[in-house]
């Protein structure tokens, strides 16, 4: 499995087009942390008015060129210019200053704010010295209104869904005019409908003649959204490529430095065989519900059964998952485990029951960043013994190191703080602190979402293995295509409200699931 | 370009957590033996050791006692504010039973009484962490309403006066010797080294980080969020009752109005000092070690140097804002701006092993 670098080096597909003069232009970038050489000797250039998308997989250097190109990292050689000029950003705001903007993954915003406090803030009009808030408010709306967004300026922001925070982040970047917009995984958050909202405004800004940087995980956005993208692999460029002359199986290649045959193994589809269903119900919720969360809902998952559930971000997917992982109480209908009926008051409750939940919030709920990948593996374990009872330090190396090898936990590195690892590998730490409990039904919450290809194929794999080993599993993805292959029956939510539930079969695809969402299960 | 390597051992050492509070106090021994040369001689009188460093290890008994609560409670992102107060209503209670006891010297007497105080200690704490954990209520507001009502409490139990004893087994406890050493210094390191051991050894010390980092996945990965917390302010209260058994037992006198005052200000400061940040999570016990230390021998100093009492609060000020500012990680970067990027470790690993998942190996048994 060595890379194949030979069809890469040998023919970049690079139409430059000569009469337009890339607003920014980074010539061999190089920064080296202690021990990693990060990024080594990388160009990078933007046109205007098009989408540039970078690619390559968790670790490729992706987010530390976007530092360095925000100033938030300095660089120990190379060059940016901007519009031409030469500059050595020294911080965030100097790279501001000279025109790029940049919406991080994670909202940056305040939620105690109101929409226009947070699209305006720092660059309030005043009079008189004091801001002035009529406006302030006015220039806010304009600003909204030019991005094709309806929303209260007047309202409070944390009142909002992650998508339109994700908008009026925008809308705060683009308030300073910039030339050059960052999106870092702008849609990892974000449902079909709202991702092509964003894509509208995002290409409204580019027929603006906004040159954006735009990163995403998913392909096809990338293929539907980028103009041109630049191919990052270990920390080197691996070439600059138009989306039209490339095909997603050729950047894939690149992008992992491995023939897409090989990528293909990985893609695991589950086998849908009847037996499958005939294991005995782990767990079965008749009726259970919540007010103003889910509405009341019936679901079995069997031993060794995968069960997806898909619809809408907001759709009540993640209510059905806490309600059946404790995280929240029902207040109405019952669950059994194993045939026993259980009332699930806390996590710890179902956690003695052999549920684990992996939450969709990685950083809000489950990663605990200043402690060490050690620590955060084995907190759950830890947790059930209660801290009487410390678990024996040779027995914590043994399932430490098992976890980071069997998982791939880069870097193999049980000291490191979980923080300082990349979202992909904090996702697989996290699986690894739930199957330290050895758990009999895991529900998995969103977790391959924004994370690279790799990862991605490794946590499905994962998926599909436990289940043949007799785990119940209950599988939520915004992917429709991932739930599709991975679950043996799939239960459709829409509007906070079960509405559907397919047995998978072979001739099953994502758009009986789709139709089943619109139409609400009544066909 | 320069890399960190340059800086080797030494940066290793200049990085530690413990470098600059160890400076501090080894440059406050050093002005103290400066102006008094004789500063840091121990000698022995009356069968016991004598000299300014059993002094300072004396007197920050009480504090080294409140400081441990008040670090754990501060790693689960609390704060107890309370613990002046229960210092209070500690002396004060032991001394009013010794005080009325028939046999004030007895030992029966005196050990009734501190168990006493101990216990009414312990329930203040658990008072304080019911209305934390249980009811939500902000640490700083929770244990406000204990901090206010406390000396009142004591004052009731004195009756407003400041009850003073004859009871040389009590006395023991503040003021006596044992092998040469202060009875209070013996107590207070012991338990100290306890609970330090007792932190490290079990899984409490994980667990409160946990739920200092991040209350909510913490709950999620089953960590009992609640009872940790009620726990950190029962030991919080459960400490600072034995301090103020030292601290009375010292002077022989419980004086509600003035016992332990402004003592929760002293610890919070020996705990930030120590390197534990107010924002909860990793906490260091040997870190406030040595700022309890810090502030015990900054008190000396003021004596020793002879400052004025005019300015001894600013003085004080000054050293404190020092040595804070050097623990700053703001200040620690600026200091180490030729180690470049220091500490910021790379977020990145470029993963060039082929993805081929070894998922067999996972055993959920």
């Amino acid at each position: 499995m060595t890379p194949s670098d030979a069809g890469d080096a040998g023919s970049t597909p690079d139409a430059r087009p000569q009469d337009v003069r890339p607003v920014v232009e980074m010539t061999g970038i190089s920064i080296e942390f202690p021990g990693v050489k990060a990024l080594d000797g990388v160009d990078l250039r933007l046109l205007p008015g098009e989408v540039h998308a970078l690619m390559g997989e968790n670790g490729a250097g992706k987010s530390t060129l976007i530092k360095a190109l925000t100033g938030v990292y300095g660089i120990d050689s190379g060059e940016i210019l901007v519009d031409g000029e030469p500059h050595r950003f020294s911080g965030p705001g100097e790279a501001q200053a000279a025109g790029i903007a940049t919406v991080y993954q994670e909202v940056n915003l305040c939620e105690n704010l109101t929409v226009a406090e947070n699209i305006m803030l720092g660059n309030e009009p005043r009079r008189f010295g004091a801001i002035d808030w009529p406006r302030t408010r006015r220039r806010a709306a304009e600003h909204l209104a030019t991005m094709g967004l309806d929303v209260d300026p007047a309202s409070s922001l944390g009142s909002h869904s992650i998508a339109v925070q994700q908008l009026v982040a925008i809308s705060r970047a683009m308030v300073v005019d910039a030339k050059v917009l960052i999106l870092d995984e702008p849609t990892s958050s974000l449902d079909a409908d709202e991702v092509a909202r964003l894509f509208a405004v995002v290409r409204r800004l580019r027929d603006q003649g906004v040159a954006i940087l735009f990163v995403s995980h998913f392909l096809e956005q990338v293929f539907e959204l980028a103009d041109r993208m630049t191919v990052l692999r270990n920390g080197t460029r691996v070439g600059e490529y138009r989306t039209a002359e490339i095909t997603r199986s050729e950047l894939v290649s690149r992008m992992i430095g491995r023939s897409m045959e090989v990528l293909e193994d990985l893609e695991v589809r589950t086998e849908h065989t009847v037996d499958a269903a005939q294991g005995k119900p782990f767990v079965q919720a008749v009726g259970l519900g919540r007010r103003g969360s889910v509405q009341a809902f019936d679901l079995d998952v069997h031993e060794g059964e995968v069960v997806g559930l898909a619809g809408l971000l907001g759709s009540g997917r993640t209510e059905v998952a806490r309600l059946l992982a404790g995280a929240d109480r029902a207040d109405t209908g019952t669950l059994s485990v194993k045939g026993t009926p259980t009332r699930l008051r806390t996590p710890r409750t179902a956690i003695g029951r052999r549920i684990a939940f992996s939450s969709e919030d990685r950083k809000a709920e489950g990663v605990v960043g200043d402690l060490t990948v050690r620590e955060n593996i084995v907190l759950g374990l830890q947790a059930e013994r209660g801290w009487l009872r410390p678990l024996p330090g040779k027995q914590v190396d043994e399932i430490v190191h098992r976890y980071i090898e069997a998982l791939n936990i880069r870097p193999a590195n049980p000291d490191a703080l979980l923080r300082n690892l990349s979202g992909g590998n904090q996702q697989k730490v996290l699986l690894a602190r739930w199957l330290a409990t050895a758990p009999e039904l895991f529900i998995l919450d969103e977790p391959t979402r924004g994370i690279d290809v790799g990862a991605k194929a490794e946590i499905q794999r994962l998926v599909s293995d436990l289940a043949a080993r007799g785990m119940a599993v209950l599988f939520i993805s915004a992917e429709l295509e991932e739930v599709v292959r991975l679950s043996h029956r799939i239960a459709v939510m829409r509007d906070r409200q079960k509405v559907a539930e397919l047995t998978n079969t072979d001739s099953v695809g994502v758009d009986d699931v789709v139709e089943l969402i619109a139409s609400g299960g009544d066909r | 370009m320069p890399t960190s390597q340059a800086a080797g051992g030494f940066g290793a050492v200049v990085r530690h957590h413990l470098f600059w509070p160890v400076v501090a106090l080894v440059a406050l021994l050093a002005v103290n033996t400066a102006v008094r040369p004789g500063f840091l001689s121990v000698s022995i009188l009356d069968d016991h050791l004598f000299g300014s460093p059993i002094d300072i290890l004396r007197n920050c008994a009480p504090l080294m006692l409140v400081a441990l609560g008040m670090s754990l409670v501060i790693a689960t992102r609390g704060i107890d504010l309370s613990v002046g107060a229960v210092v209070a209503i500690s002396g004060a209670v032991a001394l009013t039973f010794i005080a009325g006891a028939p046999d004030p010297a007895s030992t029966t007497t005196v050990l009734l009484a501190i168990g006493m105080a101990l216990a009414l200690g312990l329930v203040l704490g658990v008072w304080n962490g019911f209305l934390v954990s249980v009811l939500g209520i902000q640490p700083i507001i929770a244990t406000l309403i204990l901090m206010t009502a406390g000396r009142g409490v004591a004052m009731l139990i004195t009756e407003g006066q400041i009850t003073t004893v004859t009871s040389a087994p009590f006395k023991m406890l503040g003021a006596g010797y044992w092998l040469g050493l202060p009875v209070a210094t013996l107590v207070a390191f012991g338990v100290f080294a306890l609970v330090a051991l007792l932190v490290r050894r079990t899984a409490l010390g994980m667990l409160v980080e946990s739920v200092g980092i991040n209350p909510a996945a913490s709950r999620l990965a089953g960590v009992r969020a609640r009872t940790i917390v009620w726990t950190v302010f029962a030991l919080s209260g459960l400490f600072s009752a034995l301090a103020g058994l030292i601290l009375s037992s010292n002077v022989m006198a419980a004086d509600a109005n003035n016992a332990g005052l402004f003592i929760e200000l002293d610890a919070i400061l020996a705990v930030v000092i120590g390197g534990t940040s107010l924002a909860g999570g990793k906490f260091s016990l040997s870190g406030t070690f040595v700022g309890v230390l810090i502030i015990a021998t900054l008190s000396l100093t003021v004596t020793n140097v002879g400052i004025s009492p005019l300015v001894t609060p600013l003085f004080k000020a000054l050293v404190v804002a020092a040595v804070t500012l050097l623990q700053s990680p703001a200040m620690r970067r600026k200091l180490s701006e030729r180690t470049r990027r220091r500490g910021r470790t790379a977020p990145v690993t470029p993963s060039d092993k082929p993805a081929d998942v070894a998922t067999d190996k996972v055993v959920a048994s």
